[in-house]
């Protein structure tokens, strides 16, 4: 059969000659080139700018997006971004500024990350920050990077695993591995909480430390928190806090004062800046006192005080026992800027009316569909709650049907399969920015599939109908490596 | 303040939940830590943010406020309008990561588009998804050589004219690891085949860059021959820009391509995001690290695009994954693919060849002022030279600030005393010859 295509690659557009963009001539005396150093050949496309223009807008209308409709993906917090945020990101006295420029000449820029680190700070309970984290396993890796120049620097070297719990995300495990730990897998209890027993048990003094997510993926806030984090810490170990889950908590509770040692924030999702069809994020590191001189650097500090007619002078430093970089420059200063205007928007005020909005909207969902879907831990949860995609009467039917299913009805599908603890996982985050009409509408679709799992299953085995493509064959992909336009 | 329910659809979300008010949702949360007060400043409206952050924006002197000869591994390039009209999107810029294909084929194939083109440019034959930067895409091919190896070549070569911060952040990444490093304490302008003194049955990497940091470009496919004769890998991390114009890595025998996708596209935005660089031999594709994009067909049997061998990724396979990097630079690598597309063979070829010229009137100019010469005289280069000044450079840079003109990036901090006099010139098409003429002159009043 005849592949259709939609939308030729920008290379099949490609006709000799044609020319997007110009630069100007030379206006210098020529120098000979290095004739040996050249290539003889650069296969790229030859487009005009109208083709390249009309291709990728129209590659866009293949995308649902949060400027389109309701994108309830647990875990990911697919919040509406102000649109405040770009233009101010975009600002010719950031978008030009290079990053190592003379500090005197950056001092917007500084006091901006310098006032972000103080917020982030304020906002988590932490006496400090780095910003240079790039997303958040980038700031995993480093915060479990830190756990373990701690314990170096103490002499206590015989520290070699991390734990995690079984509900933990990908990344944990595999950031922890990055950093030469040994992953402990935890258990969680019937309750959704990490597993005291399983926890005590494996709390002896080779244990670096804990990587919590709280709220737990399961959307529920563990349940035995202090004693989760005091049983770490009387064993020595260190307790680093996942904060993708911190929406729910601006504004409630500070992880710092709630025991953590150390966490990374998501900018991407806690702070309202896009993702950009998967990046970039921004994932700064918050501490405790204790491993502030750990950070990666630079940080930002105030190298002048402020006097009567001067500002202060911010610069760059390097935390006395800083792991070192974990990336170029001083990390993704765009995305700073968005996510700083987000927190000037809201205030200590608007931040609590965020987590409790998002918390509203979550249970509401959750008891909305609580008869229809098995919810296998139904209490109160968080931000995020996560429902089974299955049905003992309707055995062929999936979470994944019910994902291509919702698309029918203009939604992105929750995030499926993850946590692995749930079989069949629908992980539902509604976010606080979608009213009750778009929740009813959601709900309404739920409730429609489910009803349709037992009286028409075909209809989602072959969902979904009314997007521009159908499911997609994943098998040929990985078979035949088609990785290129080679 | 972005939430869009009244007050009624919150009486009636509670009641529907079953509660009395919104602070018992939270009562899981310890009660002696509920509600902290937060000592934020009061919070402002869309139009008050928008003055104050321009006023912020309005304290920095940009690269283009000032006359900018600075690069080090960030370059002020023009950007077509038309790359920001698409990256300003809100189907690309406000999606996540394209789980879902069936409605995530924009991202998809734009994606697809962007790997195919970092091979072509680079000559390489898979390219990943993206990592976070030029950096950590260093280190990334530092733990891939490892596994290749599966752990038997622990020895990773680092290029001391590798940038600074790559190699310190390889350092960080494999703090911990078995990996160990050698290489970055030869003298930091030793040719390219000093480095051979350090590669043995232990080395699983060479890492080189091209242009090195001191903007040197040398044909490394002599190194490569032996390095590969010695049973290790050879990786190059490049400028991609100067590939509009240079022979690719892949022609002189590299196994993996690493770069900084800033040049295509990319604002200088302080520092990021950017994009990192990634492509290698098919052979070790499944040894890779991040998303990839492959082709295959819908069930309506059209071509379509998908994540593919994810089983190598975090989310699969945990902490046996062959990295922890989930979310990467998405957009940016919408940029590039834009920026690509829009210069095509040509463009890109023009800018890459003004660059160059740019560069070469401007290191003849200041190579003739007197106490001045070339570092390295001898060895071509692309947009950036070392340019060895009368006296410490970080003091005439200094001078010359005063009157608004950066003259590039004083090398002794990275480099120590030997390098206390030497500055790094970058120049751009962004640079008029007035500019160049100017440092030139400011440069001869120095001495
Ligand atoms: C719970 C949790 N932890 C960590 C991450 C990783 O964050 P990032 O994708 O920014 O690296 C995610 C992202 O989806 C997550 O949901």
């Amino acid at each position: 059969m005849a592949m259709k295509v939609r939308e030729p690659l920008i290379s099949e557009l490609s006709a000799p000659g044609r020319r997007g963009v110009r630069f100007p001539e030379s206006d210098v005396p020529a120098s000979p080139m290095p004739k040996d150093l050249l290539r003889a050949d650069l296969p790229l496309p030859e487009v005009s700018e109208v083709d390249v223009v009309r291709h990728y807008t129209r590659l866009s209308h293949f995308n649902h997006a949060v400027d389109i409709n309701f994108y309830p993906l647990g875990s990911c917090t697919m919040k509406y971004n102000p649109k405040i945020n770009e233009a101010v990101s975009r600002l010719p006295g950031f978008a030009h500024l290079h990053p190592l420029q003379p500090e005197e000449t950056a001092q917007g820029a500084l006091r901006l990350m310098y006032e972000l680190q103080e917020a982030l700070q304020e906002i988590t309970g932490f006496a400090a920050c780095s910003l240079q984290p790039a997303a958040g396993a980038h700031g995993e890796l480093t915060g479990v990077h830190m756990i373990w120049a701690y314990h170096q620097d103490r002499g206590d070297t015989q520290r070699n695993k991390i734990l995690v719990p079984d509900s933990a995300h990908g990344t944990n495990p595999a950031s922890s591995a990055m950093s030469g730990f040994w992953v402990v897998e935890i258990p969680s209890d019937e309750r959704g909480n990490i597993d005291l027993a399983a926890l005590k048990a494996e709390c002896d003094d080779t244990v670096a430390g804990l990587m919590l997510t709280n709220p737990n993926t399961l959307g529920l806030f563990e349940e035995h928190l202090l004693e989760v984090i005091e049983t770490v810490h009387a064993a020595g170990g260190l307790v680093y806090g996942d904060g993708a889950n911190l929406n729910a908590l601006l504004g409630i509770a500070r992880p710092g004062e709630l025991g953590f040692d150390v966490m990374h924030l998501n900018l991407h999702k806690t702070f309202a800046t896009p993702h950009g069809g998967g990046g970039p994020g921004s994932g700064p590191v918050v501490c405790a006192p204790h491993l502030a001189d750990f950070l990666p650097g630079p940080v930002v500090v105030v190298k002048e005080e402020a006097t009567d007619d001067l500002p202060p002078l911010y610069g760059f430093r390097m935390p006395p026992k800083s792991i070192g970089r974990v990336k170029s420059f001083h990390g993704h200063f765009g995305v700073m800027v968005k996510a700083f205007a987000y927190i000037m928007m809201l205030g200590a005020g608007g931040l609590r009316q965020v987590a409790e909005d998002a918390v509203l909207n979550a249970n509401y969902l959750r008891v909305r569909l609580q008869d229809a879907y098995h919810i296998p831990y139904n209490r109160i949860c968080m931000h995020e709650f996560v429902a089974e995609g299955r049905w003992k009467d309707a055995p062929d039917v999936h979470a994944l049907d019910i994902a291509k299913r919702l698309m029918d009805f203009g939604f992105h599908p929750p995030t499926n399969y993850f946590p692995l603890i749930v079989h069949e996982a629908l992980m539902i985050e509604p976010t606080e920015t979608e009213s009750k009409e778009t929740l009813d509408a959601f709900a309404e679709a739920m409730l429609q599939i489910a009803g349709e799992a037992h009286t028409n299953p075909e209809v989602l085995h072959s969902a979904p109908h009314a997007t521009p493509f159908g499911r997609v064959d994943e098998v040929k992909a990985a078979k035949e490596l088609i990785l290129t336009w080679e | 303040m972005f939430s869009p329910l009244t007050q009624a659809d919150r009486k009636a979300m509670l009641e529907a939940i079953g509660v009395a008010r919104v602070s018992d949702l939270f009562a899981a949360v310890p009660e002696a830590y509920r509600y902290p007060p937060l000592r934020l400043p009061p919070p402002l409206t869309e139009m008050e943010v928008a003055e104050e952050l321009q006023a912020l924006s309005e304290d920095n002197e940009t690269a283009r406020d000032l006359v900018s000869f600075l690069g080090a591994g960030a370059y002020n390039h023009y950007i077509p309008a038309a790359v920001d009209a698409i990256l300003s999107r809100g189907e690309y810029y406000t999606a996540y990561t394209p789980y879902q294909p069936e409605i995530s084929q924009g991202t998809l194939q734009a994606l697809f588009e962007y790997q195919s083109m970092v091979c072509a440019l680079t000559g390489m034959e898979v390219a990943n998804a993206s990592h976070y930067d030029g950096a950590t895409a260093v280190a990334e091919a530092a733990i891939m050589a490892y596994h290749v190896f599966r752990g038997k070549r622990p020895k990773v070569v680092l290029s001391p004219s590798l940038h600074p911060h790559y190699r310190e952040t390889t350092r960080t990444y494999t703090q911990g690891s078995p990996i160990v490093f050698a290489g970055d304490d030869l003298p930091p302008a030793a040719p390219p085949e000093a480095l051979l003194d350090e590669v043995d049955d232990q080395t699983a990497l060479v890492m080189v860059q091209y242009p090195d940091f001191f903007g040197r470009v040398y044909d490394f496919t002599a190194l490569a021959e032996e390095v590969h004769a010695r049973g290790a890998l050879f990786g190059v991390a490049v400028n991609p820009l100067a590939l509009g114009l240079l022979k690719p890595p892949g022609e002189m025998g590299a196994d993996i391509v690493t770069g900084e996708g800033q040049p295509l596209g990319i604002p200088l935005s302080f520092g990021g995001p950017y994009v990192g660089l990634f492509a290698t031999r098919k052979k070790y594709v499944r040894k890779m690290a991040g998303r990839l994009v492959g082709q295959t067909v819908d069930n309506r049997g059209q071509r379509a695009y998908v994540l593919t061998l994810s089983a190598r990724e975090q989310h699969i396979r945990r902490e046996r994954a062959t990295s922890n990097i989930c979310s990467n630079q998405g957009l940016m690598t919408l940029a590039v693919a834009v920026y690509l597309s829009l210069l095509g063979k040509e463009g890109l070829r023009q800018v890459a060849e003004l660059n160059y010229q740019k560069a070469h009137y401007a290191a003849r100019k200041l190579a003739a002022l007197p106490g001045y010469e070339l570092a390295f005289p001898e060895t071509p280069f692309f947009n950036e030279f070392a340019l060895r000044c009368p006296g410490p450079a970080d003091e005439i840079a200094a001078h010359l600030l005063e009157h608004d003109v950066i003259p590039g990036y004083p090398l002794g901090e990275a480099y120590g005393e030997a390098f206390r006099d030497v500055l790094l010139v970058a120049v751009t098409e962004m640079n008029p010859r007035e500019e160049i003429d100017l440092l030139a002159e400011m440069l001869g009043e120095v001495h």
